[in-house]
């Protein structure tokens, strides 16, 4: 039962993470129909650019506190995201707006690849230690189940960023121009919605949260490193696909049941399969649940338009 | 004795004719492995050894076939980079090499044993520690430190004898090299009558291992092994203690590494081991007054592995004076029936040409370094 217990709390951890970096993707989507694959590699920009910026913190202002340190260090690296990510857009998807499908698709994919060899050049093929300012020192939640302090953090503070993104979208002006941009691009701008804007404004908002992701990512495992944005990357758009792309709540739904699904395949797969697979198949059954609900949903779990853009 | 009265017979020789001595028959010796680039320390290290021990065959005079001969070495440099390994293997068997001292990286020596196989050249390498090397079954491969295999068997012998650990449980990366050393532990773990109570996998990209590491801890292990490297094995070890499994932590080299103390930050402690392929120089019979012979002869003290380069090119002088002949076809045979006395240890093969008895060094993390277990 324990055992159980910690399966879904390391799933809701791993989950959460998820669900804030496919909401970018599916922000994006919903908007331009446009799969941008950089986003993971602007995860990545985020906690490296925080870890430079935390280590310049304690060696220039030791005297400031731990949480103060890394509350600096990750507004450092969401600035630098937000700017990252207007950057990309403005220069690598614009002049693309109206070209094939595939041709921002495979631009995406040429500047994941960019950014991902600026920071091998900048901070070296190594892996880097990330300092460790929220303890992770195991709590006993329930007896034989623990949780750290930064897993806490990573909970909390995903859930307060997808309420506010809800809020953001559903209750506010620029919300309202979103969606009326992921509607019909030419309508809105007739009706007065600057949608250049509206899409700077969409990349930038979703940079923030691969930022503070990627922060929150480096803060749980202890280490950074150029490509370590790939991996979760993926996971994500898979998360984003799962949940139905382009709808806010499966993002975080899809998010969420990845987690889930991949943390307790890995720990009962071998138990379910008769000891015929193993957890080197981890992987693999996230996949076969995505495929299965593709197959009955083609457009995700909560998805509701049928996908008819690459 | 015999030695000493031939060094006083040589001694009179290069007194009345030294024109003589440039008589002798040359036998080259090939030596490769990395002279310029980042490793290049190591390489130069080897090559110094292995000048060193056909410094020593020279000065002994060695007589093949009724005839004296003396030692040369030709190095190349193989960038520790597998398609110049290659090039420089080709090269060297041009030149007529009757031996190869090398290559020192897995990765180099792998694609160039073929070639000194095809050509019926031998080849020892001081370092490279891939079971796959001596797995190729080639005739002319063989090796004098203790292999990834060898590895596993000390690691297996260390948690059971002197941890006493009864629990183990093994997770590896599914690479060749982690695979292959997690093998071993468990291969060795059962001949010493412990069944590992727990078996999982991730790969060389994870970051992520509470899911594999909750299952293993209902198992209630002891200690965990894990075989790969450090990039992964620090984040695992940190993730082990966040999930309150309080077990010991074991690995091979991939994890006895600076690296990995940086990286697993607070979660390493003195529960944390490790091997290395090779024993250190001061555990080595020979290793004090090698290490003052090599500094004198080139004035920088022994890297790494230069005593394992001395001891391949005293294996392969020593098996040609078996066979009195510097001829590989009529020398390689007995390579197998060498049996001497190194700096490093005994040297023998087996019959897969990986050295009988490989040291193998165990670390313990201690006060912010990895100490040497006894």
């Amino acid at each position: 039962m324990e055992t159980l217990l910690q399966q879904i709390v390391n799933g809701l951890v791993v989950g959460s993470v998820y669900a804030l970096i496919a909401l970018g993707y599916t922000m994006v989507y919903g908007i331009l129909g446009l799969i941008n694959f950089a986003h993971g590699d602007v995860l990545m920009v985020g906690a490296l650019v925080a870890l430079e910026a935390i280590r310049l913190l304690q060696i220039h202002a030791p005297e400031l506190g731990l949480v103060p340190t890394l509350l600096a260090g990750l507004s450092i690296s969401v600035v630098v995201c937000m700017l990252l990510g207007y950057t990309i857009e403005r220069t690598a998807y614009r002049r693309l707006r109206n070209a094939p499908r595939l041709a921002p698709l495979i631009t995406a994919i040429g500047v994941s690849f960019l950014l991902q060899t600026i920071a091998m050049i900048i901070w070296g093929r190594n892996y880097h230690s990330f300092p460790e300012l929220i303890s992770t020192a195991p709590l006993e939640a329930v007896p034989g189940v623990f949780i750290t302090p930064v897993q806490i953090a990573i909970l909390m503070v995903s859930a307060v960023l997808m309420v506010a993104l809800v809020l953001l979208v559903n209750k506010t002006r620029l919300g309202r121009a979103m969606r009326a941009t992921a509607e019909n691009h030419k309508v809105a701008s007739l009706m007065g919605v600057d949608t250049n804007k509206i899409i700077a404004a969409t990349f930038v908002i979703g940079s923030a949260l691969a930022a503070v992701a990627g922060v929150m990512f480096s803060a749980n495992y202890g280490t950074a490193h150029y490509a370590m944005g790939f991996l979760p990357g993926l996971k994500a758009f898979t998360a984003a696909v799962l949940g139905g792309i382009g709808n806010l709540g499966g993002a975080m739904l899809g998010g969420l049941v990845l987690g889930l699904v991949e943390s307790i395949g890995a720990g009962y797969i071998a138990d379910m399969s008769f000891g015929f697979l193993n957890s080197s198949y981890q992987d693999i059954f996230a996949f076969i649940i995505l495929g299965i609900v593709l197959i009955f949903r083609p457009t995700g779990l909560l998805g509701e338009r049928v996908a008819d853009r690459a | 004795m015999k030695q000493s009265a031939l060094m006083l017979a040589l001694a009179g020789l290069t007194m009345t004719a030294s024109t003589a001595a440039m008589a002798d028959v040359v036998v080259k010796l090939g030596f490769a492995g990395p002279l310029t680039g980042p490793v290049s320390h190591l390489g130069k290290d080897e090559q110094y050894g292995a000048q060193l021990a056909l410094d020593d065959a020279n000065g002994k005079g060695v007589v093949l076939g009724g005839q004296k001969v003396r030692f040369e070495l030709l190095a190349e440099d193989d960038q520790a980079d597998p398609r110049t390994a290659t090039t420089v293997a080709q090269r060297l068997v041009d030149a007529g090499v009757k031996g190869v001292v090398g290559h020192v990286t897995s990765g180099a020596a792998i694609p160039a044993s073929r070639i000194y196989e095809q050509a019926g050249v031998p080849s020892i390498t001081p370092s490279a520690t891939s079971p796959k090397l001596t797995q190729q079954k080639f005739k002319t491969t063989y090796r004098v430190i203790a292999n990834d295999m060898q590895q596993g068997a000390a690691m297996a012998r260390f948690a059971t004898e002197a941890l006493k650990a009864k629990r183990i449980a093994v997770i590896d990366d599914r690479t060749a090299y982690g695979q292959g050393l997690a093998d071993a532990v468990v291969d060795n773990l059962k001949r010493l009558g412990v069944t590992p109570v727990g078996r999982e996998f991730t790969n060389d990209k994870a970051t992520d291992f509470s899911a594999i590491l909750t299952r293993l801890k209902a198992a209630k292990p002891d200690a965990i092994f894990y075989g790969g490297m450090d990039a992964q094995g620090a984040p695992l070890l940190r993730q082990m203690r966040q999930l309150g499994i309080e077990a010991r932590y074991l690995g091979g080299d991939g994890v006895c590494t600076t690296e990995m103390i940086k990286l697993a930050g607070p979660a390493i402690s003195a529960d944390v081991f490790c091997t290395q392929a090779g024993i250190p120089m001061d555990k080595m019979p020979a290793g004090k007054s090698f290490n003052e012979r090599f500094l004198k002869r080139f004035s920088v003290p022994v890297q790494l592995y230069a005593p394992y380069s001395y001891d391949a090119a005293s294996a392969l002088v020593e098996a040609m004076k078996l066979a009195d002949s510097a001829d590989p076809a009529r020398y390689l045979p007995l390579l197998q029936k060498v049996s001497f006395k190194g700096v490093t240890g005994n040297v023998a093969f087996d019959a897969s040409g990986d050295i009988r008895e490989g040291g193998v060094a165990l670390y313990q993390y201690q006060s912010g370094k990895w100490q040497l277990r006894p």
